[in-house]
C-alpha cells in the first residue's frame, strides 16, 4: 500500500481468485497485516504495544458480552448478579469476570506504554498528526467506557464515582446543573442511570474498534514510523509485516498475557479497591474515594484548584482536567521540531523523562488521600504538566540543536557491519569477543 | 506456516538443515504456533461453559411437594427446574382404563405400573411438557379438555395422552415423561 516494493496479493487457488474478484478481504489483510505491508526493520519493542492494545480490546469486548449474559443492570440485582451470581454461580464466571476487570486495567497500562512511545519517538508529527488524534480520540472513548464499567457493579464506588464524575459536569455555569440531572436521568445516580450506562458500555467498545480501524487506515498512508524518526527510503528499510512482524507480536502478546495472568489469578483484585465489595449506599459516601488507578493523575489535576480566581475554584478544576487531554490535540503544533525521535534530541529528552516523572507523582498524588503536602506536591506537578506542553516543549523544539541523524534505517541498523546481522554460529569474527561470546 | 518457500528469504542464514529437507526454525514455528494453539483451544472452555446451567439453577434441581388436598379424579400443577409437573390422583376407573389398553397397541409401550411407584398407582406423576414441541397440555386443571382419551390434550398440534399419560393421538412421539420422584412422607413426594 503504501510503498512501490510493497508485494501485491496474489491468490493462489482458484478458488482465492474467485474470492478475491468479489469480495478482497483476503487482499485488505494482506496489505494490512500481511506480506503486503512493509515496516521499518528496525522497530523495538515498544512498537509491540499497539498490537497489544488491540489484543485487550479483544479481550474486553469477549469477555464483556459474556458477562453480559448475566449480569442485571438492577440497582437491586446489580450488585448481586455480579458478586453472587457471576462469581459464585455462573460456570467459570469468576474467572471471566476478573480477567475483564483486570483486561481494563491491562488496556490502559499498554495504552499508556503506547502513547508514551508516541509522545518519546515524536509519533504525532507530519504525517502522522490524524493516527495521533484518532489515537486521542480511542483514548477518551477508553476512559468513558471504563468509567461507567466501573459502574455497573454497583459497588459504594461505583456508586460514588458515578456521583462524582457526573458531578464534574455541574462545574458549568448555567447549564452545569440541569446537564447533570439530564446525563443520569435523576437527581443522584439510580435506575436510569444505570441502565444507560450499561447501555453505553456495551455500544462504546464497538465504536472503539471503528476507531482502531480508521487509527490503523491512517497509519498506513505514510506507513510506521521508527525508533530513529529517518523516513523509509528504499526497500532494504523494511520488512514485510508477516512473517517478522506477526511472529514478534506474536511472541510480545504471549509475554504480555504472562503477566496478565499472573495479576489476573494470583492478585485479581490488587488493581481494584475493596470498598466496590460493599453495596451501593445513597446515604454514606466511603472515607477515601478515588477513581481507578488510570484516572488518579486527571483527579489530582481536578484537586490542584482549591481557591476560587475570577471563576470558582471547581470550574477551574474540572476546565483543567478536560484541557489536559484537549491539548494533546494540539501536540503536533506546539513541538514544531522536524526530528522525530527523542532519541536524537538531547534536550527534548531530558524533558520527556521529567514529564513521565510528573505523571508519577499526579498518579500519586491522585490516589492518595488528601494531605496538606500532597495537595502543594499535586498543584506544582499540575502546573508542570501544563508548562511542560505549553511553553517546554514549544521553546526547546525552536532552540535545541539534535545530534546528527542517520542516513538511512538501514544504516542505523547495520552500522555498515554485514557480522552484526548475521545470525548465531554464522558470525564471521570480528574484534574476537562479541563473535565468540555469541557462538557460545 | 513454515514452509521452506515462504521464509526463503531467511533460510540462507538460518542454520542447518536436516537430512529431511526441514529446518531448526520449521520445527520451532511449528511448536510456537501450536503452543498458542493450545492456549487458545484452553482458553475458550470458559466462554463455553458459562452458557451451562449455573449453581442457583442446579440447586432448584428438587422440589418436594404436600399432596394430601389431592382427592381422587382432582390434579394439580406443580413447577420443579421451572417446568410444570402434573401430579393426578388416579379414580379406580381411569386406572382401569389404562391397564385395559393392550400395550402392543401403544405408540410408545408403557404399562402405568412402569410408569408409578408400587403400591400408589393411582398417582401419576408427569412432566406438563408435551414430548412433540414442549406446550403444556390441558387436562390437570377442572373442567379442562381431557381430549379423546380422558388423560391430557395438548392445545397446539393435537397429541392426546391417556390416563397413564401415554401418547395415542397426534403428532407427539413418547408419552408424558415421568421424572425421577420418591415418597418422602404418606403426603409428600419429592420430585428430582
Amino acid at each position: 500500500m503504501s510503498f512501490s516494493w510493497a508485494k501485491p496479493y496474489e491468490p493462489k487457488t482458484a478458488l482465492g481468485r474467485w474470492f478475491d474478484e468479489r469480495l478482497p478481504l483476503p487482499r485488505l489483510a494482506y496489505g494490512a497485516v500481511g506480506g503486503g505491508y512493509p515496516v521499518p526493520r528496525n522497530l523495538n519493542y515498544f512498537w509491540n504495544f499497539g498490537v497489544a492494545a488491540g489484543l485487550f480490546l479483544t479481550i474486553q469486548i469477549i469477555t464483556g458480552i459474556v458477562l453480559a449474559m448475566h449480569y442485571f443492570a438492577s440497582t437491586d440485582g446489580a450488585f448481586n448478579s455480579v458478586n453472587q451470581l457471576i462469581m459464585r454461580d455462573v460456570n467459570a464466571g469468576w474467572l471471566l469476570r476478573y480477567a475483564h476487570m483486570n483486561g481494563a486495567s491491562f488496556f490502559f497500562i499498554v495504552v499508556y506504554v503506547h502513547i508514551f512511545r508516541g509522545l518519546y519517538y515524536g509519533s504525532y508529527k507530519a504525517p502522522r498528526e490524524l493516527v495521533w488524534m484518532l489515537g486521542l480520540v480511542i483514548y477518551l472513548l477508553m476512559m468513558a467506557t471504563a468509567f461507567m464499567g466501573y459502574v455497573l457493579p454497583w459497588g459504594q464506588m461505583s456508586y460514588w464515582g458515578a456521583q462524582v464524575i457526573t458531578g464534574f459536569f455541574s462545574a458549568f455555569p448555567l447549564i452545569g446543573e440541569p446537564l447533570r440531572v439530564w446525563l443520569l436521568g435523576g437527581y443522584a445516580p439510580d435506575q436510569a442511570a444505570l441502565t444507560r450506562f450499561f447501555s453505553l458500555h456495551y455500544l462504546l467498545p464497538f465504536v472503539i474498534a471503528a476507531v482502531v480501524i480508521l487509527h490503523i487506515w491512517a497509519l498506513h498512508i505514510p506507513g510506521s514510523g521508527n525508533p530513529t524518526g529517518v523516513d523509509v527510503k528504499d526497500e532494504r528499510d523494511t520488512l514485510p509485516f508477516h512473517p517478522f512482524y506477526t511472529a514478534k507480536d506474536g511472541w510480545f502478546s504471549g509475554v504480555i498475557l504472562l503477566v496478565y495472568a499472573l495479576v489476573t489469578f494470583f492478585a485479581p483484585n490488587y488493581l481494584g479497591h475493596p470498598d466496590n465489595y460493599i453495596p451501593a449506599n445513597p446515604l454514606a459516601t466511603p472515607a477515601h474515594i478515588v477513581p481507578e488507578w488510570y484516572f488518579w493523575p486527571f483527579y489530582a489535576i481536578l484537586r490542584s484548584f482549591t481557591v476560587d480566581f475570577i471563576l470558582p475554584a471547581k470550574l477551574w478544576g474540572v476546565l483543567a482536567m478536560f484541557s489536559s487531554i484537549l491539548l494533546l490535540f494540539f501536540l503536533p503544533w506546539l513541538d514544531k521540531s522536524p526530528v522525530r525521535s527523542g532519541s536524537y534530541r538531547p534536550v527534548f529528552k531530558r524533558f520527556f523523562w521529567l514529564l513521565v516523572v510528573d505523571v508519577i507523582i499526579l498518579g500519586y498524588v491522585g490516589g492518595a488521600p488528601i494531605s496538606p503536602f500532597r495537595t502543594a506536591l499535586g498543584q506544582a506537578a499540575a502546573a508542570y504538566y501544563f508548562l511542560h506542553f505549553l511553553v517546554i516543549l514549544p521553546i526547546v523544539s525552536a532552540l535545541e540543536t539534535p545530534l546528527p541523524l542517520p542516513s538511512s534505517i538501514s544504516e542505523s541498523v547495520l552500522h555498515g557491519e554485514v557480522a552484526e546481522a548475521a545470525p548465531v554460529g554464522q558470525t564471521k569474527r570480528r574484534g574476537g569477543s562479541i563473535a565468540t561470546a555469541s557462538a557460545e | 506456516m513454515a514452509t521452506k518457500a515462504q521464509s526463503a528469504e531467511v533460510s540462507s542464514t538460518t542454520g542447518t538443515e536436516g537430512s529431511d529437507g526441514y529446518r531448526r526454525r520449521d520445527f520451532l514455528n511449528v511448536a510456537a504456533v501450536s503452543f498458542a494453539g493450545v492456549g487458545t483451544v484452553a482458553a475458550i472452555a470458559p466462554l463455553l461453559v458459562q452458557m451451562a446451567p449455573s449453581a442457583d439453577v442446579l440447586a432448584l434441581a428438587t422440589t418436594e411437594v404436600d399432596i394430601s388436598k389431592i382427592q381422587p379424579g382432582q390434579g394439580i400443577k406443580a413447577q420443579w427446574r421451572k417446568q410444570p409437573i402434573f401430579i393426578r390422583n388416579l379414580t379406580p376407573k381411569e386406572i382401569a382404563e389404562a391397564n385395559a389398553v393392550p400395550l402392543s397397541s401403544l405408540r410408545d409401550p408403557q404399562s402405568l405400573a412402569e410408569r408409578t411407584k408400587p403400591g400408589k398407582q393411582n398417582w401419576l406423576i408427569t412432566l406438563g411438557v408435551c414430548t412433540h414441541l414442549g406446550c403444556v397440555p390441558l387436562g390437570i386443571g377442572e373442567g379442562e379438555n381431557r381430549g379423546p382419551y380422558g388423560g391430557y390434550f395438548c392445545p397446539c398440534h393435537g397429541s392426546a395422552y391417556d390416563t397413564a399419560a401415554r401418547i395415542r393421538q397426534g403428532p407427539a412421539p413418547l408419552n408424558l415423561q415421568v421424572p425421577e420422584y420418591k415418597f418422602t412422607g404418606p403426603t409428600t413426594v419429592q420430585i428430582g
